[in-house]
Parts: C-alpha cells; structure tokens; sequence
C-alpha cells in the first residue's frame, strides 16, 4: 500500500473533479472519501490506473453526496442525469490547488490546515496531532477555510508568494505527531516546483533542503539544542546538502534574487564549511545586506549583526546591535553571544538569563539558561 | 497560531466585581452559568480555537520525594496557600489580542442576579515544542 502515492495524487484528482463541475469544498471531501475506501481496498486489489480508480471512485462519491443533498433540499423532485463529464483531463490544475489553498482571504493557519489536507492529501486526524489540537477543532478549522474559499474561482490568477509563505510555515512547525511536517513542506515545494518555474520556489526548496539537512545534527540527546558551531558535521546529510545547493544555483543564475533565494545562499555557505572556523562570515554578511534590502526585516538585521560579529569582531557586532531595537524576539540571547564574545561575561550572563525567561520555546529556553548557568559558573570558580 | 492558557483561580486572583460566592447563587444562575462555559467551548470548537478544557477540585495536596526506599511526603491541603487554580482552557489562536479578547468573554460569563462575574482571568502563553531555526 504506497500512501505516499495516494498523497501525490491528491491534488490533481480534487483539481479533475473542480474542472468537471463539482464545486471545491465537496470535490475535497469526496476525494477524502475514495483516500480512505483506496487504503482498505488497494493492499487486496491494487488497481492498474490509481489515479483514474481515485476518479472514478471520487465522482461516484461525489454524486452521491449532491444526489442526497439535492432530495433533501426537494424531496419530491428528481436529480436527472449525470452531470456532463468535463473536458479530456489533460490539464494539470493541481498549481490553481496550491493558489486556493493559500489563498489571501484565508488566515495564514487556515491555509496551512487546507493545504494540508487538499494538496498534501493527510487526513483531518493526522493534522490535528501534528498541531497538537482536537480533531473536531482541526475540522471546524477546514470547513471554514473551505467556505472562506467557496466564492473564489477555481482557475483565479494566484500569488506563488502566498503559496510559498504556507509552505514556509508548515516547514517550519517541524514534526510532532507521526506527521513530519518539515519533510511534508519539502515534498509539497518539491512538487511545486515541479509544477512552475519560479526562481522564488527554488529558493525556498534549496533553503528547506538545506536547513533540514543539518537536522539530526541539531539536537542533542533529550532533544537539547545544539548550536551550529558545535553541531558534528559529519551528521549532516551531503546528499540533501548537494541537492540544495544544485536547486540553489541553478535559481540564482536567473539573475531575479529574492527572499528565500538570499536565504537558502547564507544556509549554502553554512553547509559549505567543514569546520566552524571555515565558515565564510565575509560573504554571509554580504548575503545578510541583500537580505534586509530585499525585506527590511528586523529579524535579518538581528541576524545579520551576528553574521557582522563573526566578520569583523563582537564589538562590530554589538554596534550592529544598537541599531536595532531591544524588543526584538532573541535580541537579548544575540547580545549575550556578541558580550561573551566581548570578553565581558558578567553581562552576557544576565542577558542569557533575560533571553532565557522570553523564549518563545521549551528548548531555546533550555539552552539559554544552560548558557548563563555556564557562566555563572566560571564566573564562581 | 499560538496556544494560550487561560486560568481561572479559586483563590489568588484580585477579587471579581460580581463577587457573590457560588453556594449563594441560585439553580438557576449556577445553570445559566455552566450552559455559558459549554456555550463558549462549543464556539469555540466552531471556530477551530478550542483546544482542552478542565476544571479542578479544589482540594489538593502538596507531594514530595523523601529520599530512597521512603514513601513519598505529603502534606496539605493548605488552606492558606496564597495560589489556587479552579480549572483552565487551552485555546489556540491566530494572536496575542485574539486571546485577550476571548479571555474577556470568559469572564463574562454569569454569576449572581445573572450578571457577569467580571472574574480575573490569567493569559499565559505556552511555550513552543520546537525552536525557530534561526541559524
């Protein structure tokens, strides 16, 4: 029973259901349906042609359902006929998928729940445990994200940036659950990008790769963070790594830099080291500047003071710093790293402390107190 | 999203301005009451922001480690003790202000002469199961 198959197939055979006349939120669920009558049926009786079975058994699910509605709704009348098959079903729609589910009148974690289900093909279940949430709530979350789309043309021009956001966000949640939801978001860009030639979904594909090819070397025994300068490379995964940095220039021959792009080239050059001191801080920093024209994001800027502390000396990083404002989420846990650096560990340890009590998660919490503890140590001996 | 706690204290919290204490309320209100926390959930639910819910009995007692092969120590309850936690909702929402906001309705719901409590809600943000990748 291939459930990545079905998962692939998801899109596409909702998007034949569309062209055929069905409206989107109850294509969505009719495919839904044939998903689950597919995992009990194919392990006995696989079929030729999956995606023409998922079809086929979709739209007879699909008639049923408006052929219930509609004698609910006029009890004595008669549905006549079939609706009219649509056109040959050459057309690829599974990209107008991506731009429905991410559609900009939906709120960024409605469109992560409807991508999930509409083009990634998982069930409410499993994204309800990947978010940690009720089922039912999760399914509320999807029929209202389906209603705020019910008045959105299928074939609409769409926004691969919006798209690309969603995507992001899923990525970044991680993996909890039995759902990998960092692998998922790479497998949905990947497929993405398969479907357009967009140099902003290369980068943000070579950006996911790249980053998640570092990942088992992120965390330590009992989940504990592990920073980049003391990660074991040889954990690193090359090949994902190769991959990144091939889908990486081949966007940036383009010549039409953006966002994701100028990230995917910082993590290019992290990945590129074989040691922490080999690290190109020079070209990082350069990539941060492109980075914060492109965005003006003071998250680039915060990075990028770190990037100008490791270039050009902490105090160059600290007077980096000034400029930004102190709010900042990890301003206080950068200006503990560029303090220590500094020479100045009295001060570094209370700025670890401080970022520690506003972390925004369990193990960056952990590791910013284990750094002031670590000080704070010394500093007694 | 974020998660949010909001919880609600027997004892620790600055006093309601409808403070009349449950036992003195009516059937009735003490009904319209318990209908208005289901309400709020059930909407909740609607709207694809309810996470839990829980309310506590307000007997507790204090446990602790009393070194090997010992049972462990107890003691309490502490009819004293300054903090005590009444029960909680985990909501999961697109903003800070949007937890406030439902706070707010929590509070209002009905107690006495069926008026709102105005009740001292406390909002706490959960801390995140995985860290932003910020190298």
């Amino acid at each position: 029973m291939d459930e990545a198959l079905l998962r692939t197939l998801t899109p596409a055979v909702i998007a034949i259901l569309v062209r055929r006349g069905a409206d989107f939120a109850a294509a969505e669920d009719a495919v839904q349906d044939a998903l689950v009558q597919a995992v009990r049926v194919w392990p006995d009786d696989p079929p030729r042609d999956p995606q023409g079975w998922l079809v086929t058994v979709a739209w007879r699910k699909f008639l049923d359902t408006a052929r219930a509605d509609a004698s609910r709704r006029h009890r004595e009348e008669r549905v006549e006929g079939e609706p009219m098959p649509g056109p040959a079903e050459v057309v690829d729609d599974t990209l107008q998928l991506y731009f429905l589910c991410a559609h900009p009148s939906l709120t960024p974690a409605s469109a992560v729940a409807l991508t999930l289900r509409a083009v990634g093909g998982l069930t409410t279940r499993q994204i309800a445990q990947a978010y940690l949430v009720p089922e039912a709530t999760m399914a509320q979350r999807i029929s209202r994200a389906k209603r705020t789309v019910s008045g959105v043309r299928f074939n609409e021009p769409g926004d691969v940036a919006t798209v690309l956001r969603v995507l992001y966000l899923v990525f970044n949640e991680g993996y909890s659950g039995d759902v990998d939801l960092a692998g998922e978001a790479i497998r949905l860009t990947r497929q993405l990008a398969a479907k357009t030639d967009h140099e902003e979904v290369a980068g943000l594909l070579a950006l996911m790769l790249l980053h998640h090819a570092r990942r088992p070397a992120r965390t330590g025994p009992g989940g504990r963070l592990v920073p980049l300068a003391e990660q074991d490379r040889s954990l690193w995964n090359t090949r994902m790594i190769a991959e990144g940095v091939d889908v990486l220039q081949s966007a940036l021959a383009r010549d039409r830099l953006g966002e994701f792009q100028a990230q995917a080239a910082i993590a290019a050059l992290h990945a590129d080291a074989r040691t922490a001191e080999e690290t190109d801080w020079v070209q990082i920093v350069e990539w941060y500047d492109e980075l914060v024209c492109l965005t003006d994001s003071p998250v680039a800027r915060l990075n990028r003071a770190v990037a100008v502390g490791e270039a050009d000396g902490p105090r160059a990083g600290l007077a980096a710093l000034e400029e930004l404002d102190p709010a900042l989420p990890r301003y206080a846990a950068v200006a503990a790293y560029l303090h220590e650096r500094d020479g100045d560990p009295v001060t570094a340890a209370r700025l670890y402390a401080e970022a520690a009590r506003a972390a925004p998660s369990l193990p960056e919490r952990d590791h910013l107190t284990r750094q002031a503890a670590r000080l704070n140590a010394r500093l007694r001996s | 999203m974020a998660k949010y706690l909001l919880l609600k204290h027997y004892r620790g919290a600055p006093a309601s301005v409808n403070d009349v204490p449950m036992d003195q309320w009516t059937p009735e209100e003490l009904s319209a009451h318990v209908q208005y926390m289901q309400d709020f959930a059930d909407r909740l639910e609607g709207t694809g922001e309810f996470v839990d819910s829980h309310a506590l009995s307000p007997e507790g007692t204090f446990v602790r480690y009393d070194g090997e092969g010992r049972p462990p120590v107890t003691d309490g309850p502490f009819a004293e003790t300054k903090d005590l936690i009444a029960g909680w909702m985990v909501i999961d929402v697109e903003t800070y202000e949007r937890a406030l906001e439902l706070a707010g309705e929590l509070s209002a719901a009905p107690g006495a002469g069926g008026k709102p409590i105005h009740e001292w809600l406390e909002v706490r943000p959960f801390l995140a199961a995985h860290p932003t990748i910020t190298e």
